[in-house]
């Protein structure tokens, strides 16, 4: 999988994240009111953060070895 | 208040627990069935990154910043996502090379440089002791707080008598630990199962722990996330923590430098490197773990934030120190139990990390520091020590009760100073350093020895400008007006505006400018010149692991050996009995009988090499191996030309390897030829024959006939009458028989004439039975035709469609049986087909005749019956109907008769 398709994935979900992660994004959920009573920065850092992790393993599980 | 004597029995509870925890592990490793070998083990121990300082202070970060705590755990979810590419080429390096350490890492690629070792054991000896002097303090806070009185007055440690610190023998104790399940006894692959499965255990208690809090806290005393969170938006001064830019001064360049410092601790802090790469055990654990780390990073922090905002509602702010959130809240509803099942999570945070950290550095001391200066001393290089496995084993256990005991000095010296309580950050931004020349020297083979340590001095100097003396002047060790005015009071050297820089924090700010002199060194000194042929040699074997097999070491390497000086050097370091093991083995690898038939030869050499980096660190084992073998050093241009010539070597057999395939193909290919002509060979002499035979039989009746006629000529005119018909007859067959030759032999190399017509397919049907009528009556058969209502129309050669109609119906018309006989001839229009079947009611065929019907010269019937006919008519048919693009075929049932089909595309010729 080291140069395979996996590993291409890999790196464009890295990068995806990093922007997700960073300003600009994190800037547009910088609310100062609440969504469903929660943070907007709180929720999405999370929801997003949730969801990275599910896509990298949806990635490296379906690799066969 | 908890008494004191429970919480000091629980505590070492607690740590005989994780002694028979180890114990068992270490136990069942010996039995060969590893309880770590698995994924889950390997990622719960790299949760030793969450320390008491993620334990206690992310509370306190997020009760200060608000969500500023998450950057240290986002940078990791970020550094696992390139895990399968950096870190298992790091993990395939250090097995390949029996690297244990990042020190050795460094040192082994810039050409086994002891300096270059030296150098980053001092940076990480400066960088990581206070952390560990930090874990210490936790749990000595942790201790004051269960115990105090009242949990609503925030009192700071007292510290008592250094005998009755528990924290202490806390240390002690630890220390123990590390010396039993790390330092027990020499191994070249410095592997700890006991000491992983401890700290995998410890990742589960910790984890547990403050997610019982976390939902005591969200959950029991508040009513969920969303009541704490509207009760935070009621207060003014908690609005603030929820929205992102209004509590920090940072900004978000300050939080995209956390991220990318917390991303770099997460390879280049030493425990994380020997828990995730010298710890590993199988390099498909990985896998797994870069989703499964992140995960639990995620559970560990959820309820950080909830905590923190539910601790500044109950107390306030400025009375109780957030840090100690998690102790306090329990306590002061009562919930004691709860509060000393949480004071052992933040015991195992701090402790799971005390542990790693020092094995790591310990080694790090042992091979980079202590080994460098007794392997140059004469006491102990020459003869006098033939034995230096008690040796080494002691200066590993000293190694780790100093660092220990170190860790616990700096805490009581440090106490409450800014220096320890801000050290989370700034140990990250040491151990950051070792990034340039860590990535540079294994995707770079450019970089040299001097590049590498100008880069990582130049790092750590301004590291300690900008980051470690400022914590020291704000804990009162140094005169605070050098951060105000700048050193030598130049204000252009202020250590935390450097150069005049302003606007970012003093982490971001310190790590921009120590990477960037540590990246320009590291970068600028190398290029000065060409690397030598150690360092090229070293670098290749680095940047290529994946390509290069495990001998490719060898290659490198010139010289003459003797066995017996090896195994002798071995033994120093590993004892008789192991050194002896290993040579064994790998004799009988290479396939020697005895030890001592073995040639001392390269391979031999670098065996030895890395057995014994394993064990003292690849520079000293350089050293060591250097003084017992005669070798010649390598200059930068045989190294390249061996490189070379192996690259050749290895492009010529690759080269070789797909000519021998391409010509096993071509073989094959024209072994099949071979056969295909061999059997159109066969079929050749088969025709050959069959025809000649079938032109001798109406030849010979012919000449029998005609010398009849010539040698009498008393013969009757009735008698001349009949031979000559029969002559005609069989002069006809014989014209048959050789136009339909020619036809076929045309057909097949498709040199035949085809004159398409638009043909009506009922009228072609009908017309070919009306011409063989005569046929049928002659067997008093019957016909009987079905014709469609709509006329099928279709573009083809009419004689051609005509010549097999008429085969079909003349070959059905010898078939039938002689009485009864009947025919039944059907037209179909299947949309895009035009069917005909002619069926009859003959004997059939044989199902073992089946495959030959439209073979040439195979007739039906035996020899006896055999019906006239040149045995051409339907291999001659099925060519016609196949030029047409349809399809010949029959079926039968013996005994029941036999249908000849064929169809024909309705669209063809248009």
């Amino acid at each position: 999988m080291r140069r395979g398709l996996s590993s291409q994935r890999l790196i464009a979900v890295f990068m995806t994240s990093a922007m997700l992660f960073n300003y600009p994004i994190i800037s547009l959920f910088d609310g100062s009111e609440p969504v469903f009573g929660m943070p907007p920065i709180f929720l999405y850092l999370f929801a997003i953060w949730a969801v990275l992790i599910g896509l990298v393993a949806l990635i490296v599980e379906r690799t066969p070895k | 208040m908890i008494p004191a004597w429970l919480v000091v029995a629980v505590s070492f509870a607690y740590l005989l627990v994780l002694f028979a925890v180890a114990h068992y592990a270490d136990r069942q490793a010996d039995r060969g069935r590893s309880v770590i070998s698995n994924p889950w083990t390997y990622t719960l121990s790299m949760a030793v990154y969450c320390t008491a300082w993620t334990y206690f202070g992310s509370v306190g970060r997020a009760a200060s910043g608000g969500l500023w705590f998450l950057p240290i755990y986002l940078g990791p979810t970020l550094a696992m996502m390139l895990a399968w590419m950096v870190t298992l080429k790091m993990i395939r390096i250090a097995k390949t090379y029996r690297i244990t350490t990042i020190a050795d890492f460094i040192a082994s690629r810039y050409g086994k440089s002891h300096l270059l070792g030296g150098l980053v054991t001092v940076i990480v000896v400066v960088g990581i002791i206070p952390y560990i002097a930090l874990q210490l303090k936790a749990i000595s806070i942790g201790f004051a707080v269960l115990t105090r009185t009242s949990a609503e007055h925030f009192e700071p440690v007292q510290m008592g008598s250094w005998l009755q610190d528990s924290t202490l023998y806390v240390a002690l104790a630890l220390a123990l630990f590390t010396v039993l399940f790390g330092a027990r006894h020499l191994d070249a692959s410095e592997r700890h199962e006991g000491m992983v499965a401890a700290i995998a255990f410890e990742s589960v208690v910790k984890l547990l722990a403050f997610l019982a809090v976390g939902a005591f806290v969200t959950y029991g005393i508040y009513d969920g996330f969303g009541d704490i969170f509207s009760r935070a938006y009621a207060n003014p001064e908690l609005r603030n923590l929820l929205s992102f830019e209004t509590v920090s001064s940072s900004g978000y360049g300050g939080w995209f430098a956390l991220i990318l410092l917390a991303m770099l601790s997460v390879i280049f802090l030493p425990r994380q490197f020997q828990v995730t790469v010298v710890e590993n055990v199988n390099e498909q654990h990985l896998k797994r773990a870069i989703w499964l780390f992140p995960a639990y990073l995620l559970l560990i922090n959820i309820f950080v934030l909830p905590i923190a905002l539910g601790g500044l509602l109950h107390f306030g702010r400025g009375g109780v120190d957030p840090d100690t959130f998690v102790l306090s809240l329990p306590l002061s509803h009562g919930q004691e139990a709860l509060a000393l099942l949480v004071f052992v999570g933040g015991l195992s945070a701090a402790t799971g990390m005390v542990i790693v950290e020092t094995i790591a550095v310990s080694t790090m001391i042992c091979n980079d520091l202590v080994m460098p200066v007794v392997l140059r001393s004469k006491r102990f290089s020459g003869e006098l020590r033939p034995d230096l496995t008690g040796l080494l084993l002691a200066i590993r256990r000293g190694a780790i009760l100093i660092v220990v005991l170190l860790g616990y000095l700096y805490f009581r010296l440090a106490g409450e100073a800014y220096a320890l309580v801000s050290i989370g950050l700034i140990s990250f931004a040491a151990v950051a350093q070792f990034a340039p020349v860590m990535l540079g020297g294994m995707y770079w083979r450019g970089g040299t020895r001097p590049g590498a340590l100008a880069g990582l001095m130049a790092g750590f100097v301004v590291w300690a400008y900008t980051l470690m003396l400022p914590s020291f002047a704000k804990s009162g060790w140094l005169d605070p007006g050098f951060l105000e005015q700048g050193a030598f009071g130049i204000a252009f050297l202020k250590p935390e505006q450097l150069f005049g820089l302003v606007g970012l924090d003093n982490i971001s700010h310190a790590l921009f400018w120590s990477l960037t002199a540590n990246v320009a060194f590291y970068v600028g000194i190398s290029l000065m010149r060409v690397p030598t042929g150690q360092e090229a040699s070293q670098a290749t074997l680095f940047v290529d692991v994946f390509k290069r097999d495990k001998g490719a070491a060898a290659t490198l390497w010139r010289g003459r050996a003797h066995v017996d000086d090896l195994m002798q050097l071995v033994s120093r370091f590993l004892g008789n009995a192991r050194a002896r093991q290993l040579f064994g083995r790998y004799a009988r690898e290479r396939g020697v009988g005895t030890i001592g038939e073995m040639p001392g030869d390269a391979g031999l050499v670098q065996f030895v090499e890395t057995q014994l980096a394993g064990a003292i660190g690849s520079a000293s084992a350089r050293v060591m191996v250097a003084s017992v073998v005669q070798e010649e050093p390598l200059g930068l241009d045989e190294v390249m030309n061996i490189l070379d010539e192996a690259s050749q070597v290895r492009a010529y057999s690759r080269e070789l390897e797909e000519k021998s395939r391409a010509l096993e193909t071509a073989t094959s290919e024209l072994r099949e030829a071979n056969e295909q002509l061999k059997e159109l060979d066969r079929l050749k002499d088969d025709i050959m024959s069959s025809v000649t035979h079938e032109l001798r039989t109406p030849l010979t009746s012919i000449r029998a006939l005609s010398e009849m006629m010539f040698d009498d000529p008393e013969i009757s005119i009735d008698d001349r009458q009949r031979f000559l018909g029969i002559i005609v007859s069989e002069t006809n067959r014989l014209t048959r028989l050789v136009n339909q030759v020619l036809d076929l032999a045309k057909i097949e190399a498709g040199h035949a004439e085809w004159h398409n017509t638009d043909i009506d397919m009922s009228e072609l049907v009908q017309h070919a039975i009306d011409a063989t009528v005569q046929l049928f009556r002659d067997r008093q058969a019957t016909v009987e035709l079905f014709l469609p209502d709509e006329a099928p129309h279709l573009l083809a050669d009419r004689d051609r469609l005509h010549q097999v109609l008429l085969n079909l119906l003349s070959n059905a018309a010898k078939f039938v049986p002689k009485e009864g006989g009947a025919v039944t001839v059907t037209l179909r229009n299947e949309g895009d087909e035009i069917r005909v079947d002619v069926k009859d009611n003959g004997p059939g065929i044989a199902a073992e005749f089946m495959p030959y019907v439209f073979e040439k010269f195979r007739q039906g019937g035996d020899q006896k019956d055999r019906p006239q006919g040149t045995g051409l008519g339907l291999p001659i048919s099925r060519q016609i109907v196949e030029h047409f693009g349809g399809r010949m075929w029959v079926e039968s049932t013996p005994g029941q008769g036999a249908q000849f089909s064929f169809a024909l595309p309705a669209n063809v010729g248009t």
